[in-house]
């Protein structure tokens, strides 16, 4: 039977590499499967389970990831793994965060620093919300 | 006898301030493999990312992403200043600091605006004192890089730079050679020079998109650029662990110098008073 070789690579790490049968990937249209000598696809995945069929062994072998691109080449496939959950909605709260400890660090020089901390809070208090909203809907 | 009693107030005091250096020394040592890892760890993601999206530039030359954009006229520049939450690292933080006022003023002085990024609390604290306008700012982000606490500032300076209100960003930090070397390194992330776009294979075939290319490619740009981010954080931590060994090193030697030299004045003093008080005694018996 032939083979592919699988690479599992993210930001902070390389998180696996082996050989493998067949594979299953949570890409963003739906699940697919891959077997070796597929045409060259470029998609994006939803965070979830991968799934492997490794040569020499019964049982499947299963990488979790938080989302990312799945590449197949006909003889070997990579996933570019994300290391955080991302989201529009939730990549904007963390901007926000960043703009306010910008802002907050200026504050500190005046005297509205209370005030600035209080708006700063609902600011959080504010995006975690949407953030968890938004992982809501994403799981029904 | 009381002779030089603050000679060895002073000698203690130093030794305890050489214990907390060779302290820090040892801890930044072992810190500093963790980091070189880390930083090498990194290296194979950015080198798919960018394959990949040189690809798809290729195949699909007319993409109109907004971060890939090239403007002419540049009013408005976004500089991404990475440095160490601590000190006493040497002179790495003020290397990278002048290397990025140096920017800054050159931008300044071809009328460009500046809005920095800072990335690290030392960073945050200098361009505050030179009254920089700051945009975002991600500070404790520990001795790990996390991709996490680098999203939120990222999409602040991605998303300016998509709606126009800044013409290029750059990047500041300090780049790892070696243990006894670190070099202030500026880079520029955007608008994506074609070096990055560089395709080793150039023979035609493309691929099947899922759902469609422009929305891919999206995907590739950002996530290319914070993997580009993220090595230069990475690499800039490393480099911090190095500097403060290599600091410490010094500040360590330095003590037990200058404890040598105190023993030696002090041994003089101790041994100056017995002669003394012996030429006494001896005097005082030939006088009788």
């Amino acid at each position: 039977m032939s083979k592919m070789h699988v690479e599992v690579v993210s930001t902070e790490q390389l998180i696996y590499s082996g050989e493998a049968e067949f594979l299953v990937a949570p890409a963003l249209e739906g699940e697919i499967g891959v077997y070796p000598r597929h045409v060259p696809l470029l998609t994006r995945i939803k965070p979830g389970v991968l799934r492997m069929t490794v040569p020499g062994s019964k049982e499947e072998v299963l990488v979790a990831v938080s989302g990312g691109m799945l590449e197949v080449q006909p003889t070997h496939i990579t996933v570019l793994a994300d290391t955080a959950i991302r989201g529009e909605d939730l990549d904007e709260a963390r901007a926000n965060e960043a703009k306010r400890a910008a802002e907050e660090s200026l504050q500190h020089a005046t005297d509205d620093l209370s005030t600035a901390k209080a708006h700063a809070a609902l600011a959080v208090a504010i995006a975690q919300l949407k953030a968890l909203d938004y992982l809501k809907k994403r799981v029904h | 006898m009381a002779v030089g009693k603050e000679i060895l107030t002073k000698i203690r005091s130093v030794q305890n301030t050489q214990k907390i250096t060779r302290a820090m020394q040892m801890v930044s040592t072992s810190k500093m493999r963790k980091t070189q890892e880390r930083m090498r760890a990194a290296r194979p993601y950015a080198e798919k990312v960018r394959t990949v999206m040189a690809h798809l530039a290729q195949a699909n030359a007319d993409l109109g992403h907004p971060l890939l954009a090239r403007r002419d006229v540049v009013k408005r520049a976004g500089i991404i200043l990475v440095s160490s939450d601590k000190g006493l690292c040497g002179g790495l933080n003020v290397n990278s600091f002048k290397r990025f006022y140096a920017k800054v003023k050159e931008l300044q002085d071809q009328n460009v605006e500046v809005d920095v990024c800072c990335l690290g609390q030392k960073a945050l604290a200098a361009t505050q004192r030179a009254r920089l306008n700051v945009v975002a700012s991600a500070v404790q982000l520990g001795d790990i890089p996390k991709m996490d606490k680098l999203i939120g500032p990222l999409t602040v300076l991605f998303k300016q730079y998509a709606e126009g209100e800044l013409d290029a960003v750059y990047i500041v930090y300090s780049g790892f050679i070696n243990t006894m070397k670190q070099e202030p390194t500026i880079e520029q992330l955007l608008p994506l020079t074609p070096h990055h776009m560089v395709v080793e294979h150039s023979h035609s075939w493309d691929y099947l998109y899922e759902p469609d290319a422009p929305s891919l490619m999206e995907f590739l740009v950002k996530r290319y650029l914070e993997s580009v981010v993220y090595q230069a954080l990475a690499e800039n931590m490393a480099s911090e662990q190095a500097a403060r060994m290599v600091a410490m090193k010094a500040a360590t030697d330095n003590a037990g110098n200058t404890i040598k030299q105190l023993r030696l004045v002090y041994n003089k003093a101790r041994q100056a008073a017995i002669t003394t008080e012996l030429s006494e005694i001896v005097a005082g018996a030939a006088a009788v």
